[in-house]
């Protein structure tokens, strides 16, 4: 037993012997952490870098399958996912992995701005960090056009639409971005070269590089309210508390991280597990119209925000705001690198956070459920309530029809069915008089197009007078026009007494 | 691989002191001058590497910039929908094609869909699919003389002028023809805000008459 330590040693010894990885290793695993930075506040960072990893083994393991030609994508998807033993899974596994490291990447991003650990000296390791997060979001988007389906494809219609904005060289961007006129196979195999190789490239020099930045400037101390952060003197505070009370990274922090790693992959492992692969969803031909597509989870924001923005302010919000976010995120330490790194003393910083968290909370909300979109088969799908029905006259009933068939459910609601788009008209007759319909319907207004031209005048009339009887579930007292009753109470002569003698009106 | 004990480094440093290089001494005994033959070569070397760079990075940028550097014109041919008999007057109707610049693995991605509308005896007007606002697939309805995207709800009317919604301008809509009594037109490239060559109306519409009898017989 003992001759077989020695040589087990004897081997090590003869690697460690040419290779001398054996000191900068355990320097670093032993590097001086201040005391209370190991803590479970300091996991996300190390749970980021893990879910890259995951996401570089599943990956490769796809790519053993996965063709990334755009005639056969779809049907190498469909052969993982039904096919290939346990090809779902990793497909699953790949799925999860991928937005649990966006949210891991962006908790870790939140947590690093709030316990200011971008000041001084660790600016660059802030500004390599910006950067890997917009890597990791290309990632995100790149993955989500190699699941080649229908969502797929008219993203890439979305993002080629957006690209045509640039001004000047709009029109060689979307070739350049396509590969081609259109998008078809050189468009995918772009972006498969963009997932596998160019962006993770870049992702594991940059990593490397931020890990080896904490690793030389030492993992931030745990904010204090009242310490403040100067250039003169941080470097010696920060050895000071490093050597006098600092505790070795391994194992005193690393366990913490360890733990954490394990739940996130298990995390990710039990939602592949119960919730199965993304997609793919219908096969991408764009003859194929019948499709209502949408971006995944972390592009639901992008997607609202397009929705909600005036048209003309569309083409410079989408350039601006990007630069201007980007611009500033990386200029932040270098402009705030110095001061309080507390977030008690540091209110506009909260402040941000809370609202940027709120305003992408609200607007992936929207974009779940996408209120703005017509829904194009609840005009054919989604019959009229029978109460909206009872007791109506045959004109009235005639114009429940109209309603129907014009389509105006795809953007109206009736009894909670429909489109959202417009205002549900359940109880139109309580806001509107019978004229005020009667031009919304024929002249439109207020993101209604105008159905003059499609509305012959007996439709026209027969669907105002439906819409006439919409008073609500309660029946509520009809919109009254104020002044038509003016004039038939007969309280028109006070204005007949202002008209010049002889002249009647 | 041997497995007999190795020195390891309380050996090395035992070791003798391993001879060193002489030192490079200038004539006068001085030290070493910044512009010696080396350093020159050296410089020499990072300028040669540049320009070999430089030379590489021409065909290399050609190749990746090359969709980019392609006038529009070069993606577009005059492409045949079928006959005008096919479009009932008044109506409007979902029309596939093939698109005309393809590669081999392109599968059903090269099939381009519009909307052909008739509107009376010669007149017609060919739509994209693409939304004006971010090229989502439109859907005609013709009993609200409608076109609707599915993605963020922006409207047109029945000749493609924009009803509501989101999109800044109207359909798109392809420059067309009648040659033969077959309906053509002008396409191959995905139709968007930068190539407006698609919506422009030409001047003087001339029948393209070579390559449509071309295209005819093969």
């Amino acid at each position: 037993m003992a001759g077989l330590k020695d040589r087990a040693f004897g081997i090590y010894a003869w690697f460690e012997r040419r290779l001398g990885l054996e000191k900068p290793i355990s320097e670093a695993a032993a590097h001086p952490t201040p005391p209370r930075s190991a803590s479970w506040w300091y996991v996300f960072g190390s749970a980021a870098t893990v879910l890259f990893m995951l996401q570089i083994v599943t990956g490769i393991l796809l790519a053993l399958v996965y063709t990334p030609s755009a005639g056969e994508a779809w049907a190498s998807l469909e052969f993982l996912n039904h096919q290939v033993t346990l090809g779902w899974f990793l497909r699953a596994i790949h799925g999860w992995g991928s937005d649990f490291m966006v949210a891991i990447v962006l908790i870790h991003m939140t947590q690093v701005f709030l316990f200011g650990a971008y000041k001084y000296p660790r600016e660059l390791t802030w500004i390599i960090g910006v950067f890997l997060l917009l890597f990791t979001l290309g990632m995100a988007f790149t993955g989500q056009v190699l699941r080649f389906d229908q969502d797929s494809y008219w993203g890439l219609g979305i993002g080629a639409s957006i690209m045509s904005r640039v001004p000047w060289i709009g029109g060689q961007l979307v070739h350049f971005m396509l590969g081609g006129p259109i998008i078809a196979g050189q468009t995918l195999s772009r972006f498969f070269a963009l997932h596998v190789f160019i962006l993770p490239g870049v992702l594991i020099a940059c990593v490397a590089v931020h890990v080896w930045m904490v690793l030389h400037l030492g993992v931030n101390e745990w904010p204090m309210p009242g310490r403040i952060v100067s250039k003169a003197t941080y470097d010696g505070e920060y050895h000071e508390l490093t050597s006098t009370t600092g505790v070795p990274f391994v194992p005193d922090a690393a366990w913490k991280d360890a733990v954490f790693a394990a739940a996130i992959l298990l995390s990710v492992v039990a939602c592949a597990l119960f919730f199965g692969p993304f997609g793919p969803s219908g096969v991408p031909d764009p003859a194929i119209i019948q499709t209502a597509p949408k971006p995944d989870f972390f592009f639901l924001w992008i997607y609202a925000v397009l929705a909600y923005l005036p048209p003309e302010l569309e083409t410079p919000f989408l350039f601006i705001a990007p630069t201007v976010v980007i611009v500033g995120m990386l200029l932040l330490p270098l402009v705030a690198g110095e001061g309080e790194k507390h977030w008690s003393r540091r209110p506009v910083a909260v402040l941000m956070v809370a609202v940027i968290a709120v305003a992408l909370g609200v607007f992936t909300h929207l974009g779940t459920y996408t209120p703005w979109s017509p829904i194009m088969e609840s005009w054919s799908g989604d019959p009229t309530p029978t109460y909206f029905l009872k007791g109506r006259s045959p004109l009235e009933r005639q114009g429940a029809l109209v309603l129907q068939n014009k389509q105006c459910r795809n953007c109206h609601a009736l009894g909670g069915r429909g489109g959202m788009r417009g205002p549900a008209l359940d109880a139109i007759a309580t806001r509107m008089t019978e004229d005020q319909m009667i031009r919304q319907v024929l002249q439109g207004g207020g993101n209604m197009p105008a159905y003059g031209k499609a509305l012959s005048a007996a439709e026209t009339r027969a669907l105002v007078a439906f819409l006439m009887t919409l008073r609500g579930k309660d029946n509520l007292a009809p919109a009254i026009d104020a002044s038509r009753t003016l004039t038939q109470s007969g309280a028109m002569r006070v204005p007949m007494v202002r008209a010049p003698a002889g002249k009647t009106p | 691989m041997s497995t007999a004990p190795e020195p390891g480094h309380a050996a090395s440093q035992q070791s003798a002191p391993v001879p060193t290089e002489p030192q490079i001494a200038s004539p006068h005994g001085g030290p070493v001058h910044r512009d010696s033959r080396r350093s020159f070569l050296f410089k020499l070397s990072l300028v040669l590497n540049g320009a070999v760079g430089a030379v590489l990075a021409v065909p290399i940028l050609g190749y990746l910039l090359g969709p980019a550097l392609k006038r529009d014109q070069e993606f577009k041919s005059w492409i045949p929908l079928g006959a005008v008999g096919d479009f009932p007057e008044g109506e409007t109707r979902l029309v596939d094609y093939r698109n005309p610049v393809v590669t081999a693995d392109d599968g059903a991605t090269a099939n381009v869909a519009c909307w052909v509308r008739h509107v009376q005896g010669d007149q017609f007007q060919v739509f994209a699919i693409n939304c004006a606002h971010l090229g989502c697939p439109v859907r005609w309805f013709p009993q609200s003389h409608l076109f609707m995207c599915p993605c963020h709800g922006g409207a047109y009317y029945e000749d493609g002028s924009r009803a509501s919604g989101p999109p800044e301008r109207g359909l798109f809509e392809y420059q067309h023809s009648i040659v033969n009594g077959k309906l053509m037109i002008n396409a191959g490239q995905m139709p968007t805000l930068s190539n407006r060559a698609c919506n422009q109306k030409p001047l003087i519409q001339i029948a393209p008459t070579s390559s449509v009898q071309n295209e005819e017989r093969s």
